[in-house]
């Protein structure tokens, strides 16, 4: 039994952007478990009023460094659909590729770059440059393939600059994604060699049991659009997003907060994989096994093993997607944009979970409100209720300050916390 | 972890000096930070040129023994202010990195309304603490300043190299434009896109242009660039007022000229 302790995590390292991690037990007692936001709002709901509707897509995409694609495609969902625009087939799948290399791309950094350190026992990547150079160079080469992806069909690995309302102002190099798609197929022992290392980590052993939300499958894998559902068996459509995300605001963080059917919800990988499983790619199924993910899995240090799943799930989706883009000669890119008075709502599934955007627009296209509601900021409060559950299981056990304060900092980052997105 | 543990650079059997450099962000996306880590066939490199003692989004621990320091963001609460005169103090040379801290990025297009307005738009009656948008020379010396949104990987690698070797660093004088011409690419006007290519300062290849999306003007003006003239170009191309105030005005370079565009006046 743990009877003092005072942790203090003055902005979490190896996370996007800026959190707190307070805890303290006293005689005993545990007085405070909080995760505090203290993020500098940027109020891109606010900035978006009276901008026409092509500025909503190129500036929403600024919310964010690591997720940009995600967010412009969101946002351009948005547009299409208070436009009462469908984007073709080609731009479809062109837009889940980039998806797919984006998920690939982010959940790679997060795996290597933010969370692994936690479990070699080491402050960053960079002391493995020396020690383990064959790791660094996998996780670089698995990244770049994905980065390289990004530029090939998105213009940028980083806001993107083909990707429009409408299509693409251009389309990738036929020979170019044949190359990629031989360089996805080569990045399979990659992966492998990534469950492996994986596999010689200990999670931590908590469970908290939650509500998962996600977007809800219907014959895939959903990443872009449809409906939504929950673990609690809450369905609804996407236009109905507010109330699935109850947006609330609360003292200790800048970003506001969600829930649903319980105080607090999670979104993510984890909460993917617990609602669509049976839409993985069968291999990705396999990796699942082999760490005993099965739905529903309550555990959020699974949250790592479940990005993992994913990687499989991308790779081996891409490789279908360029073979069925090629399998068809090149149509129009972009479809012409007829501006009209509505309200579009886009839900997006970003490396870090649902994401939605919303615009009004008035007659000439022009934005009269906006609201933009980021998967970070639906974890908040769960993060919160886990930081609780935690600090009380293990001090209970009487654990050291130095360990509990790590598993607390890998609690939090095994959410891949985006902040700076969150708060916005 | 305090030091980059790669083997040092040596240069005719002499070590390179490897400057400690730290890296920092205010209110920003965290994009020009990613992009350090993102151009992964140069990384090793570059992590071997300089040493860093600071990246939070990247490592656990650190120390305030800097030399260069790289500020990402645009600051938008007092407590950002404070931190950047701490960095400013600590550092020898001081890096505005990205449009947000050159000009306020896309953060600045806030300065186009009352800051009431704007919080009760985002957070209803709930208090919440933001000030006008601002880059980081309206507090603070700024010794560079790397522009872009984002930075572009291989001209931060260059800046850094001659930083490191203590060479000139040397800005493209000529702007977008000239590079799009050179890439052979067709003039965006002629197929209705608007651009600030003519006017914005060059050096990053026409990231934008190349892939038939307009300049948005993420770099600032060139030098001698003639916005006047644009604006009038512009105009007889037929891009409405609203196109040319959106793009003159996302991302804060050019934001001076936008007021009396807005007003009805010519600049």
């Amino acid at each position: 039994m743990k009877v003092n302790c005072d942790i203090n995590v003055h902005h979490l390292t190896r996370v996007e952007g800026h959190g707190n991690i307070k805890i303290s037990i006293q005689d005993g007692v545990l007085r405070q478990a909080t995760w505090e936001v203290v993020e500098t709002p940027r109020f891109f709901e606010a900035i978006l009023v009276g901008k026409k509707w092509d500025n909503a897509p190129w500036i929403c995409g600024r919310i964010c460094g690591i997720c940009s694609i995600g967010h412009t495609l969101a946002s351009i969902r948005a547009v299409e659909n208070a436009f009462l625009m469908v984007p073709t087939l080609q731009t479809t799948r062109l837009r889940l590729l980039l998806k797919h290399m984006e998920t690939l791309q982010s959940h790679i950094l997060h795996l290597y770059f933010l969370a692994a350190p936690d479990f070699l026992n080491i402050g960053s990547v960079f002391p493995l440059i020396k020690s383990s150079p064959e790791v660094v160079a996998r996780a670089a080469g698995l990244k770049k393939l994905a980065n390289d992806m990004c530029d090939c069909v998105g213009g940028r690995r980083l806001h993107p600059t083909t990707t429009v309302v409408g299509g693409f102002t251009m389309l990738p190099d036929r020979k170019e994604l044949a190359v990629f798609r031989e360089r996805l197929a080569d990045s399979i022992p990659g992966l492998v060699a990534t469950v492996e290392l994986f596999k010689t980590f200990s999670l931590p052993d908590f469970s908290r049991e939650t509500e998962f939300v996600s977007l809800k499958g219907a014959q895939d894998y959903p990443f872009i659009g449809g409906d939504l559902i929950s673990t609690d068996g809450v369905v609804k459509g996407e236009s109905e997003y507010r109330q699935m995300t109850n947006e609330y605001l609360v003292d200790q963080s800048t970003s506001k907060w969600s829930k649903l059917s319980r105080e607090a919800f999670a979104v993510g990988s984890l909460a993917r994989v617990n609602n669509n499983f049976k839409f993985l790619h069968p291999l990705a199924q396999d990796v699942a096994a082999e760490f005993g993910l099965t739905p529903v899995n309550h555990n959020p240090y699974m949250n790592n093993i479940a990005q993992l799943v994913e990687c499989v799930h991308v790779v081996y989706d891409s490789i279908q997607l360029i073979d069925e883009l090629l399998g068809v000669p090149w149509q129009e890119p972009r479809q012409l944009v007829t501006p009209k008075a509505g309200v579009g709502v886009a839900a997006v599934e970003v490396p870090r979970g649902i994401l939605y955007h919303s615009y009004d627009f008035d007659e000439a296209g022009h934005i009269v409100k906006c609201d933009c509601i980021i998967p970070t900021s639906q974890n908040h409060a769960n993060i919160q209720y886990d930081l609780s559950a935690l600090a009380e299981k293990f001090a209970a056990e009487g654990i050291q300050d130095r360990e509990l304060e790590l598993l607390a900092e890998m609690l939090v980052r095994a959410y891949d916390p985006c902040i700076s997105c969150s708060v916005h | 972890m305090t030091e980059t543990p790669v083997q040092p650079k040596t240069f005719l059997g002499v070590p390179v000096y490897r400057p400690k450099v730290a890296f920092f962000e205010l209110s920003s996306c965290e994009g020009c930070q990613l992009q350090i880590l993102n151009n992964e066939a140069t990384l090793l490199d570059f992590l071997s040129l300089v040493e860093v003692v600071k990246f939070r989004e990247g490592m656990s621990g650190g120390t305030d023994d800097y030399e260069i320091a790289f500020v990402e963001g645009s600051i938008t609460r007092p407590d950002e202010e404070e931190r950047l005169k701490v960095i400013r103090k600590n550092a020898k040379v001081l890096v505005a990195f990205g449009s947000c801290a050159c000009f306020g990025g896309v953060n600045q297009l806030k300065n186009r309304f009352n800051l009431d307005w704007v919080k009760k738009e985002v957070y209803g009656d709930h208090p919440i603490e933001t000030s006008e948008v601002k880059p980081l020379d309206a507090v603070v010396t700024v010794d560079l300043k790397i522009y872009g949104c984002p930075v572009k990987k291989e001209e931060v690698e260059r800046i850094v190299t001659a930083l490191a070797i203590g060479s000139e660093i040397v800005y493209p004088k000529y702007p977008v434009c000239m590079e799009c011409k050179a890439n052979g690419n067709i003039c965006l006007f002629d197929v209705g896109e608007p651009c600030l290519g003519p006017i914005t300062q060059g050096g990053c290849d026409a990231w934008c242009p190349n892939s038939r999306s307009g300049c948005g003007g993420c770099r600032g003006p060139a030098a001698d660039s003639n916005v006047e003239q644009l604006i009038c170009i512009m105009e007889q191309y037929g891009f409405s007022k609203d196109t040319i105030i959106d793009r003159l005005e996302c991302f804060g370079g050019f934001a001076s000229y936008v007021g009396p565009l807005r007003s009805g006046q010519k600049p």
